[in-house]
């Protein structure tokens, strides 16, 4: 008789534990032993006793934390079985970021896969998502709403690429993500034919010799000097999104505010943001690729962890698939990243952005618009256009 | 469609004016008749269609969505056009696929049709009710998430991405060597697809004909008067009218070539606003151009701005609107009579020939706004501080300082230097304690640089701030840099680019902030609403608790509001 699915996979204040194989699975505390499906600092976190994790994982966790972020560590094949405790699990990638991987777990003819953060659409900088067959899938739902349809990310950098042209005496200043979202709007560039210098904020630095050193080819990326920073008319610039509201982008020449995220598909979001050019660029599934993996892996069973979990339950439910919300707090990578409170004026020195860790406060992925100050500020002054008005 | 659709997505985000010219130019140089025309005509708001409505879109999404997952989006975008763009099932979608696993790629049908915005704009002017539907889902299935953005943004007539009619036709002008101004001047003989134009400011043909017996003439307008222009100034070289706080207008009448009369009015930028007031292009019993203020008189008293501001902007104008504000036309200039163009004749001059035409036209709600007679600058300080006291009367309320002409000027386009000054009577200043800032957009998208003000009033325990207004300028770089540095370090909450800061009656930063004036506003907590707001002076000084009550607002209130109320006379 098959286990009930419970029994391998269940939530603690941790995260997902596997009380057969006693481990747990991107836990959001130090725990004894954690199998960790990816870089991103939301999931793959310091001070574990051992971690679980593909090469590329590993390597990217020593760049982030110190080669000391964990006790011992265990470098997880892709697509091969290791034995952990009663339960056999198995690594497959998952589309997202370099080494990203999905986890089945398998005991007793049942089997689970964790799917982490994935995509189905083309990444030139990572593995392509394989689909596992299981009876429960764990899935994400950052973009699990409708409305969600990523477009083709050519399309995308070709709006930067004719922009750049448009205005060749002004800056392009990009933010993205700097594990993943950064590399792949590189790539993305060298694909279209870019072949200028794409110059990155500090805080890419380490992560994309990373992937160059992972024989990703990116081209020439030289840092941007601060004190140069006046003369990069018509260059593209690639920052961490904090920084494309800091006073750092304000002194390339007429900067272009550009933002890459799934979330741009969102005008109000894109505004809010101030951004000026808004590329639809995720590395998360949109709402017709979480929907086509959760058909095709064939699992009867669906939890949502985080996200738009209310929209993606809905679905599955009116098409015969049961499912549940695991509310999970304390992930989504591509949620806001709000800037600290005291940004320098002068920005470059900033610790959190050289870590490259923007991602790690808790997003609120929820709110449509930000609550209004209760106090409902009048309006500014109306245009009469009366004679002679100058305003 | 395509193209236009990605030109409204950009110009949507794009804050700046200059950058928006160039994408329109840039647009336009790259876009073929009549694809370019039709464009064109939508960003002049040139387009009408009889049947295509936005309950139609809303009917198409009601029966292609989850009514549960059309409510989430809705409620998680925040805008009806935009989620219906992002949400449409277009064949393809996984999440349409039929059940039975048929697959939906890879299909032999014919690839979707994306229609051409000529297409679009043809097939709305012609097609049918019961036919429009089915257009209209074809095109939705067939268009990318920006081309449905774009098209449901065409059927409501309502594009909003922040350019007017003036920016696009100033777009099509830098094609070529041409003016805006003699762009408007030929405008309103036109019809989209605008091919003659377009040949025109691209050099291949003849200027068009202004079909226009009525056309617009771009307005004269004035510069600031600085205090120290005085000492350059010489009194006896200008003359004095008052500036009214109304809104400028342009009306011109003459005769189609069926002999009939065609009236317009326009407001300062070119557009056309006949159809708001019928009552005043019924007054146009001219031929020529006039140049004035729209005001709201009532028994022969001018109204104040906030009583104006009710006739404005209504959909319907209904005679019960007309009867309550009647509108009126107090006229400062001439710039044609007949087919005589006066532009060039000294303003002295054309001031006579204003006066001869109200006379002859002898009608109450086109009148002559007076000169203000002075001698020398300290006559015109104090004419300027009390109008009353120089043949203002009842109306010296609506006035807002004066303007100072050049006797000698001619009428010319634009803002040129050294002929006509405004003098704005001294704004009012009130001291408001800072409450929010708000993050700014393009150059100040870093900064904290629009803050919401408040005053002390009575609150159930005790003295509380209550906003009153919001100001974005009047503030040097410097200061901006300081101010913004006073918002981050004394917030307290943050509600997305918005942060509240420490107030009290202990703590806190005053602003001394001028206004031009005040109207009441059932929007706001504290009932007031300020014109132009703006930073005058920080009073880093000043203990927040010194900072000024409402009551101090409630007495400018009350100055203006000593008008003639409507309809009097049925009440009483």
């Amino acid at each position: 008789m098959a286990l009930r699915s419970t029994d391998i996979l269940t939530q603690t204040p941790q995260g997902l534990y596997c009380p057969l194989g006693d481990f747990h699975i991107d836990p959001v505390r130090p725990v004894k032993r954690a199998l960790i499906t990816h870089g991103h600092s939301d999931h793959a976190r310091s001070g574990h006793r051992t971690v679980m994790a593909t090469r590329e994982t590993l390597r990217i966790m020593g760049v982030r934390y110190g080669e000391d972020f964990a006790g011992s560590t265990q470098e997880a094949t892709l697509r091969e079985s290791i034995r952990v405790g009663d339960v056999t699990v198995r690594f497959t990638p998952a589309g997202h970021v370099l080494g990203s991987a999905q986890i089945a777990i398998e005991a007793g003819g049942t089997r689970v896969v964790v799917s982490g953060d994935y995509k189905r659409a083309e990444d030139p900088t990572c593995l392509p998502y394989e689909v596992v067959p299981c009876d429960v899938f764990i899935t994400e739902a950052t973009f699990g709403l409708p409305v969600f349809r990523h477009p083709d990310t050519r399309g995308e950098v070709r709006k930067l690429l004719d922009s750049a042209a448009l205005f060749p005496e002004r800056a392009h200043i990009v933010g993205a993500y700097a594990l993943g979202k950064a590399q792949r709007v590189m790539a993305l560039l060298r694909e279209e034919g870019y072949d200028q210098p794409i110059y990155l904020h500090g805080a890419m630095e380490r992560l994309t010799e990373l992937y160059k050193s992972e024989g990703i080819p990116l081209g020439e990326t030289p840092k941007v000097v601060a004190a140069e920073r006046s003369k990069l008319a018509g260059a593209i610039v690639i920052c961490p999104p904090s920084s494309i509201q800091d006073l750092w982008s304000r002194r390339f020449p007429d900067p272009v505010t550009c933002f890459a995220s799934g979330w741009m598909r969102v005008r109000a979001r894109a505004r809010q943001k101030g951004v000026e050019l808004p590329l639809v660029i995720s590395d998360h599934s949109d709402w017709d690729d979480l929907c086509r993996t959760i058909r095709e892996t064939g699992a009867g069973e669906v939890w949502v962890t985080h996200g738009q979990e209310d929209a993606l339950v809905h679905w599955c439910t009116t098409h015969g698939i049961r499912a549940r919300p695991l509310h999970m707090l304390g992930y989504g990578d591509e949620g806001e990243a709000e800037e600290p409170a005291h940004p320098p004026l002068e920005g470059e020195g900033r610790e959190q952005s050289e870590r490259g860790g923007v991602e790690t406060q808790p997003p609120n992925v929820r709110a449509a618009t930000p609550p209004r100050p209760s106090a409902d500020p009048p309006p500014q002054g109306e245009d009469k256009g009366g004679q002679g008005d100058a305003a | 469609m395509n193209r236009f659709a990605a030109l409204l997505d950009r110009l949507g985000y794009e804050p700046r004016r200059n950058a928006k010219l160039r994408l329109l130019t840039d647009y336009f140089r790259h876009t073929l008749d009549p694809e370019r025309g039709y464009a064109l005509a939508a960003m002049t708001g040139a387009l009408m269609f009889k049947e295509a409505k936005p309950g139609l879109i809303r009917g198409l999404v009601e029966e292609r969505t989850d009514p549960e997952l059309f409510r989430m989006s809705y409620h998680y975008v925040g805008d009806l056009a935009e989620t219906v763009a992002l949400i449409w099932p277009a064949p393809g979608h996984e999440s349409v696929a039929p059940a039975d696993g048929t697959p939906t790629i890879g299909h032999n049908n014919p690839p979707p049709h994306v229609p051409t915005l000529t297409e679009v704009i043809e097939t709305l002017a012609t097609t049918s009710k019961s036919d429009l539907p089915a257009r209209v889902a074809g095109w939705m299935d067939a268009l990318d998430e920006t081309g449905r953005w774009a098209l449901i943004k065409l059927i409501t007539r309502e594009l909003r991405v922040g350019v007017s009619a003036r920016l696009a036709k100033t777009a099509v002008a830098q094609l070529g060597q041409i003016e805006p101004d003699e762009v408007e001047l030929v405008w309103h003989g036109l019809e989209a697809p605008y091919e003659d134009l377009f040949a025109w400011v691209e050099g291949r043909g003849e200027k068009p004909e202004s079909g226009n017996p009525a056309p617009f003439r771009p307005s004269m307008l004035s510069h600031p008067l600085e205090d120290e222009d005085f000492a350059k100034l010489e009194a006896s070289e200008f003359l004095a009218e008052w500036k009214w706080d109304g809104i400028r207008l342009q009306a011109a009448s003459g005769h189609g070539s069926d002999g009939r009369p065609v009236r317009r009015i326009y407001s300062r930028t070119g557009e056309d606003v006949s159809r708001a007031f019928p009552d005043l292009v019924e007054a146009l019993d001219f031929e020529g151009a006039i140049d004035g203020e729209l005001l709201i008189v009532r028994e022969g008293r001018v109204q104040s701005f906030n009583v104006l501001q009710q006739r404005l902007n209504r959909k319907a104008v209904t005679p019960k609107l007309i009867a309550e504000f009647p509108a009126h036309l107090r006229v400062y200039d001439i710039l044609f009579e007949g087919e005589e163009d006066l532009r060039a004749l000294p303003f002295a001059e054309r001031r006579k020939r204003l006066e001869a035409l109200v006379a002859r036209l002898d009608d109450p709600r086109i009148d002559l706004s007076p000169m203000v007679p002075f001698e020398t600058w300290e006559d015109l300080t104090a004419a300027r501080a009390d109008p009353a006291s120089v043949g203002a009367g009842p109306d010296a309320d609506a006035i807002e300082g004066c303007m100072i002409k050049r006797a000698n000027s001619p009428y010319l386009p634009g803002r040129p230097k050294g002929y006509w000054y405004k003098w704005k009577r001294d704004p009012y200043l009130v001291d408001a304690v800072m409450m929010y800032g708000q993050r700014g957009h393009g150059k100040r998208s870093s900064f904290y640089s629009d803050y919401t003000f408040g005053v002390w009033r009575d609150g159930p325990n005790g003295e509380e701030l209550v906003p009153v207004g919001k100001a974005y300028h009047g503030f040097t770089d410097e200061e901006l840099v300081k101010l913004d540095r006073f918002v981050r370090n004394h917030t307290v909450k943050r509600f997305g680019p918005v942060r509240e800061v420490e107030y009290g009656k202990d703590r806190g930063l005053v602003l001394e902030v001028a206004f031009e004036g005040l109207q009441r506003s059932t929007r706001h907590k504290s009932g007031v609403a300020m014109r132009f707001p703006r930073i005058n002076r920080i009073r880093w000084d000043k203990p927040a608790a010194e900072a000024d009550r409402i009551e101090t607002l409630e007495k400018i209130l009350e100055r203006g509001e000593q008008e003639v109320h409507p309809l009097k006379d049925q009440e009483a």
